[in-house]
């Protein structure tokens, strides 16, 4: 199935992925190929088959309600691309800016 | 021979003889790289201070023990070994072969990377992958691509293809690798090494940079089967802090090996001899399993109707995790940041800036699967026809102890012949990707040559047979001479 140009400026948005022009076409072609290759999955009836989501046999693993040590705050921080104190800063939310 | 061609084993049992230091030998490796590491390019990180460092420790051990008679070390003491860059390692950049963690430095070791440290190993840098892990030749890496060491000019297969190169050029003794799709096979098949996947839930997924979490695994890349044996035993087994992973007891994997395999029922699967399989890779499987029945076994063809099936299977089910995996790269954490006025701006920026082509389609296709309308079509359809997939591995295993095909419907492909048809690139794991599907174990051996290039073959066994495969795998090894052949590099 093809899809539209809308439809991939659709899904780059729930995705949260900026998206080129160049970029928006090319994906629109390769997308719609691989979605017209998956298609050839409606020829099989499954009206009856159970999903399969995983393949462990786990089910409910608990563990003792016990707290453990954490990673020290700083280890934590230490890759953010912006902190402040003890903090990971990211630019507004809000649409009026709220000073720290 | 050169310490370099050493096996693991080979190597283990000179360190504990005190023929070799494990200092020597770390320098060995690192005089190696850097002799052929510029043109294989197995390597996004080398890490010699820190070899020499272990490889000190390991002597240390080692004198300690010759002088008490300690004969309880660890199984890995003073060995030589490559990470693939989507394992954590604590204080060494993980990169994920991406833009967006250039700079990441782990916190804390991925489980299979602490137990390689309580087994004695000595790291020697972090090697290259797809994006992600999201390829089959690591065309994808932001970086660079890694070279094939039997061809130059062609892949070494994907993702795992830095590890792959790295074993089959003598960089590394052994190497860890991941397996979502393939990537620790199709990569050891092109590269002429061994690989194995182990079942789902066999080993620990702690550190392991999530890509698809119901198929995701991580494996040993090694020259021999009993070197895999090895890996496999020190990384395998339950780990707290991976729910998912098996409490069941870990058979001894190298005992398992060298028993015969007299009347073991070899199952030939006739969907995976594909169109358009090259012709030298269908006549050396079909050779080899002509050797396995000369060694006793009994080699039936049994029939998974299903096959056709897995590739669109996989391509909607990876991308589907995926796509909620990478939703964690959002320029706040840790990576890559682009600077925006606000925080939508800023994660569209970030993310379309650091992540790469591949990465983008598989999240894009991923969200469209998972998307309000399409859910029931794309994704709940392939999760269904996923189970059909199993079953038909189920009932195989009623009649057969284990599954063979070719690993790789080709022998390694020219660097770029794939990289603009990502469904071109797709069809590289079509042999592979089942065994993730169905959560089953898989080793990848040499099995000849098409072309002057390796060719591989697969055994595929029941959930937690590790054991039996590696079993068949080494019988194999051992009446055949494939594993002895070397690229002629350097």
């Amino acid at each position: 199935m093809a899809l539209t140009r809308q439809q991939v400026e659709h899904i780059a948005e729930l995705a949260k992925v900026g998206l080129s022009e160049e970029e928006i076409e090319r994906f629109r072609e390769q997308l719609s190929a691989i979605l017209e290759y998956a298609a050839v999955l409606q020829r099989l009836d499954t009206e009856t088959i159970p999903p399969t989501a995983r393949v462990s046999d786990a089910a409910n693993v608990m563990r003792p309600d016990i707290a453990r040590p954490s990673l020290p705050v700083d280890q934590v921080l230490a890759n953010a691309p912006a902190r402040r104190d003890d903090s990971f800063c990211v630019p507004p939310v809000l649409e009026e800016p709220y000073e720290l | 021979m050169q310490l370099h061609e050493l096996t693991i084993r080979e190597a283990g049992q000179r360190l504990r003889r005190g023929e070799i230091s494990s200092t020597e030998l770390a320098a060995a490796m690192i005089d190696r790289i850097v002799a052929v590491d510029n043109d294989v390019r197995a390597y996004l990180t080398l890490t010699p201070d820190l070899a020499m460092e272990q490889a000190r420790a390991a002597d240390r051990r080692l004198a300690e023990a010759r002088r008490s008679g300690d004969d309880a070390l660890p199984p890995l003491l003073g060995i030589p070994l490559a990470i693939k860059d989507v394992l954590c390692t604590a204080g060494v950049p993980t990169t994920c072969g991406s833009r967006i963690l250039e700079d990441f430095v782990p916190p804390y070791d991925a489980t299979v990377v602490a137990r390689l440290k309580d087994a004695g190993f000595v790291m020697l840098g972090k090697t290259n992958t797809d994006e992600f892990a999201m390829g089959s030749s690591t065309e994808n890496s932001a970086f660079f691509t890694t070279h094939n060491p039997w061809d130059l000019s062609r892949v070494p297969g994907g993702s795992s293809g830095g590890s792959a190169a790295a074993v089959a050029a003598g960089e590394a003794l052994g190497a860890l690798g991941t397996d979502t799709g393939g990537s620790v096979r199709q990569p050891a098949a092109l590269c002429g090494v061994v690989g194995l996947k182990p079942t789902y839930g066999r080993v620990s997924r702690y550190g392991l940079v999530a890509f698809a979490s119901s198929l995701d695994q991580a494996g040993p890349l090694a020259r021999t089967v009993a070197d895999a044996a090895l890996l496999l035993g020190a990384i395998a087994g339950h780990d707290p802090q991976d729910a998912t992973s098996s409490p069941r007891p870990v058979p001894d994997y190298a005992a398992a090996l060298g028993g015969d395999i007299k009347g073991l029922r070899v199952g030939v699967p006739r969907e995976y001899f594909v169109p358009g399989m090259e012709p030298g890779v269908e006549a050396a499987v079909r050779q080899a399993l002509a050797d396995l029945e000369a060694l006793g076994a009994v080699v039936e063809e049994v029939s998974l109707p299903h096959t056709e099936y897995a590739l669109p299977v996989y391509y909607l089910i990876a991308p589907a995790e995926a796509s909620a995996n990478l939703a964690r790269y959002d320029g706040v954490k840790y990576g890559y940041s682009a600077p925006a006025g606000e925080l939508w701006e800023m994660y569209k920026r970030t993310r379309g800036q650091g992540f790469g082509a591949e990465v983008k389609r598989r999240i894009m296709l991923g969200t469209y699967a998972l998307s309000a309308g399409y859910y029931d079509a794309y994704y709940l359809k392939a999760q269904k026809v996923r189970t059909l997939i199993r079953q038909d591995f189920e009932r195989a295993f009623e009649r057969v102890d284990v599954v063979v095909a070719p690993t790789s419907p080709t022998v390694a492909f020219p660097i770029g012949a794939r990289a603009d048809d990502p469904l071109q690139m797709y069809l590289s794991d079509v042999l592979t990707l089942s065994l993730n599907l169905a959560g089953l174990c898989g080793i990848s051996v040499p099995c000849g040559f098409s072309n002057g290039l390796p060719v591989g073959m697969q055994v595929f066994g029941r959930p937690y047979d590790e054991a039996t495969i590696l079993r068949v795998a080494h019988a194999y090894e051992q009446a055949t001479p494939w594993h002895t052949y070397k690229p002629g590099l350097g």
